[in-house]
């Protein structure tokens, strides 16, 4: 297998249950070692320019990666903390965005499936990284929080950055930088 | 330099010809050493003068004691090598160092408790040796056990690699609060090899039964790397070829 | 897409893991509170056990404190990682371009803040109990606050290891007491040693001598094993 992502493209994985579009993920990650092969980013390897690669890389898995004790904000905070410094503002900002503003305050715990996973994605907008690995990014989701995710996936797209991702529906059907890739089982 | 002469000896089908080749060059001088060994220990050798015949028990505790750390020096350098250059074969190779190891543990602690009941009247004495000897079974043990908890063999070489490392920088420590702890509580003073010089003509038997545990340890290492080998290739196709 | 680097230097890194990790404490003390729970009653149970005759507790005391101490601090260790693995808070920690060494040992202080500092508080207490003399209370707190940094440096390289394994409390046992045997010499022989009047600062050398050793060593450990335990 072999596949390439320029800036402002979305590479979506398809295929059944078990085709093993997660286990990919985290190889491209580098959470899982490759069995053979490499996997270059900005023309390095990720295992020798690994700290580079993952300044530069997002990754949104099954697991939300929220503390339940921890308010929404307070997640943010933490979470985005180990790249970069946010404001209060900014956080509020993007958690208006992804339209749970009145979640900031409230512990994880409380929160709906759904509104953590888009406290999970606002995250995502808050790193700043130009590289998106998403995992099912719509899991959870109600059809106005996809038709968001799919808005801001755009956006990311139009600045420049670029997506991979697995899901199990056509995200961004018919926009002119998305592509698919299938997986057989 | 050329490395392609290691990665060719690392390759498992040519290291599982080699190790079956080199097995019985180990096997055979061992048991025969230890047969020599044995007979010169139970039979030639002059009864000892405090301890009668029951020092004759050394020739195979001194032996097991010995190994049981050389063997866990060894797992812990193949592991190190194993995460350092990501070898397999070097796992492998770890792998198969523990349970000979526990074994040469288990076989110094009780050969220990036979030596300790005619010299201090009770089968386990807390003397320093066979307490680090203990915690040495434990160290064993751990990593075993860790081993046999991960499903996939890739990660239990891993993690077991890592705990045989730290386990290695540990067991200096071990032994040396084990004996500084004894020292300070003056209880059994009678170690079994102790200070009390050995006569010279018991020597020798001890030296080539040493060698000759080595050599075993050796061959039978030979058949678990094997054994290992075998059992991570099974669906590899030089294996398949040959059966 | 540009690159964002102004990422937070070490020690600012360090602030906010310890923050955040004593945050979360705080939120769930009542489970922080556990451990030192059990450490109160294993003691009390040895009078109950034996005798309660404060000359032959006196005895056994250095023992009974420094064992108890061990179970608990073995305790307190299964929720030191297990948690952050299971709702994947520990990927991003592993996918962050943070050296993952720092903020796993960062995570470590914290935990001995909360787990480990609070037993050394109470240790006077229980002494006392045991007929531990006053005259002997610094160094039973001197030997238990290194010491118990020392096991928990040590338990988090076991619970490292142990995190990607389904059930991993009775190995996480089984892998870290031998490890712990000179923490438990040293520190049980310093108290005795104090108890009578006699010189301390020989074993509580070696304590922080071991201490230094596995904050050096061991975070490098516990990073090696957290990459493996984040891969399932």
């Amino acid at each position: 297998m072999s596949f390439s992502l320029p800036p402002g493209e979305l590479l979506q994985l398809t295929g059944e249950n078990g085709a093993g579009k997660t286990s990919l993920l985290r190889v491209v990650c580098g959470l899982l070692p490759a069995e053979s092969g490499d996997i270059l980013w900005r023309g390095v390897s990720i295992r020798e320019g690994r700290d580079a690669y993952h300044r530069d890389l997002m990754y949104l898995a099954h697991l939300n990666a929220l503390k339940l004790d921890l308010t929404a904000d307070e997640n943010l905070k933490a979470g985005v903390g180990l790249r970069r410094d946010t404001t209060r503002a900014e956080r509020e900002g993007v958690l208006s965005d992804l339209g749970v503003a009145r979640c900031a305050d409230l512990p994880a715990r409380v929160l709906s499936a759904g509104q953590r996973r888009r406290v999970a994605f606002a995250r995502v907008l808050l790193s700043r990284a130009p590289l998106w690995i998403l995992d099912e990014p719509t899991t959870n989701l109600d059809a106005g929080g996809v038709a968001l995710i799919e808005r801001l996936i755009r956006e990311h797209l139009a600045a420049g950055g670029s997506v991979l991702t697995a899901a199990h529906h056509g995200l961004l059907a018919g926009h002119p930088s998305a592509r698919q890739l299938a997986l057989a089982a | 330099m050329n490395w392609t002469w290691f990665h060719k000896f690392a390759s498992p089908p040519h290291a599982y010809r080699l190790l079956g080749t080199m097995r019985p060059w180990l096997f055979w001088p061992a048991l025969a050493m230890m047969l020599w060994a044995l007979y010169n220990g139970l039979f030639v050798a002059p009864t000892d003068y405090q301890q009668g015949d029951s020092f004759r028990i050394m020739y195979v505790h001194v032996p097991s004691a010995s190994m049981s750390l050389m063997v866990y020096s060894m797992m812990a350098i193949a592991a190190g090598i194993g995460i350092i250059w990501r070898m397999k074969l070097a796992h492998a190779v770890a792998a198969g160092c523990a349970v000979i190891g526990a074994w040469f543990t288990v076989l110094a602690l009780v050969t220990g408790a036979i030596w300790g009941k005619p010299m201090w009247g009770a089968w386990w004495a807390w003397d320093p040796r066979l307490t680090s000897e203990l915690i040495l079974l434990f160290l064993y043990l751990g990593y075993m056990a860790l081993r046999a908890s991960y499903d996939d063999v890739q990660r239990a070489d891993r993690a077991s690699g890592i705990l045989a490392v730290v386990g290695i920088v540990n067991v200096p420590i071990v032994k040396y609060s084990v004996e500084w702890w004894n020292s300070l509580h003056q209880g059994s003073s009678l170690s079994l090899t102790g200070s009390s010089a050995i006569h010279p003509s018991m020597l020798p038997p001890l030296l080539v039964m040493m060698l000759g545990f080595l050599l075993f340890f050796g061959a039978i290492l030979c058949d678990r790397v094997r054994a290992e080998i075998l059992s991570r290739e099974r669906n590899a196709g030089w294996l398949i070829e040959a059966a | 897409m540009s690159r964002v680097t102004d990422a937070p230097g070490l020690w600012s890194l360090a602030g906010r893991v310890l923050g955040r990790e004593l945050t979360l404490a705080g939120r769930h003390w009542d489970q922080v509170a556990q451990p030192l729970l059990f450490y109160v009653i294993v003691v009390t149970l040895f009078p109950l056990a034996i005798s309660p005759d404060l000359a032959r507790l006196r005895e056994i005391a250095p023992g009974v404190v420094w064992v108890a101490a061990m179970l608990s601090c073995l305790l307190a260790l299964e929720s030191l990682f297990r948690p952050d693995v299971e709702d994947g808070t520990m990927e991003q920690w592993v996918l962050s371009e943070q050296p993952l060494a720092w903020m796993l040992l960062m995570k470590t202080v914290a935990h001995w803040l909360v787990s480990g500092l609070p037993l050394v508080i109470l240790s006077p207490l229980l002494g006392t109990g045991l007929g531990v003399p006053v005259s002997a209370w610094p160094v039973l707190m001197a030997s238990l606050a290194l010491g118990t940094a020392a096991l928990s440096m040590l338990g988090a390289i076991g619970a490292a290891l142990t995190v990607g394994v389904r059930r991993g409390n009775v190995l996480l046992a089984l892998l870290v007491l031998p490890l712990e045997v000179p923490v438990l010499i040293f520190g049980a022989r310093a108290v005795s040693l104090g108890m009578t009047g006699e010189a301390v600062a020989g074993p509580l050398n070696l304590l922080a001598a071991i201490l230094v050793l596995a904050i050096s060593l061991g975070p490098m450990a516990m990073a090696a094993a957290i990459r493996i335990g984040v891969e399932s």
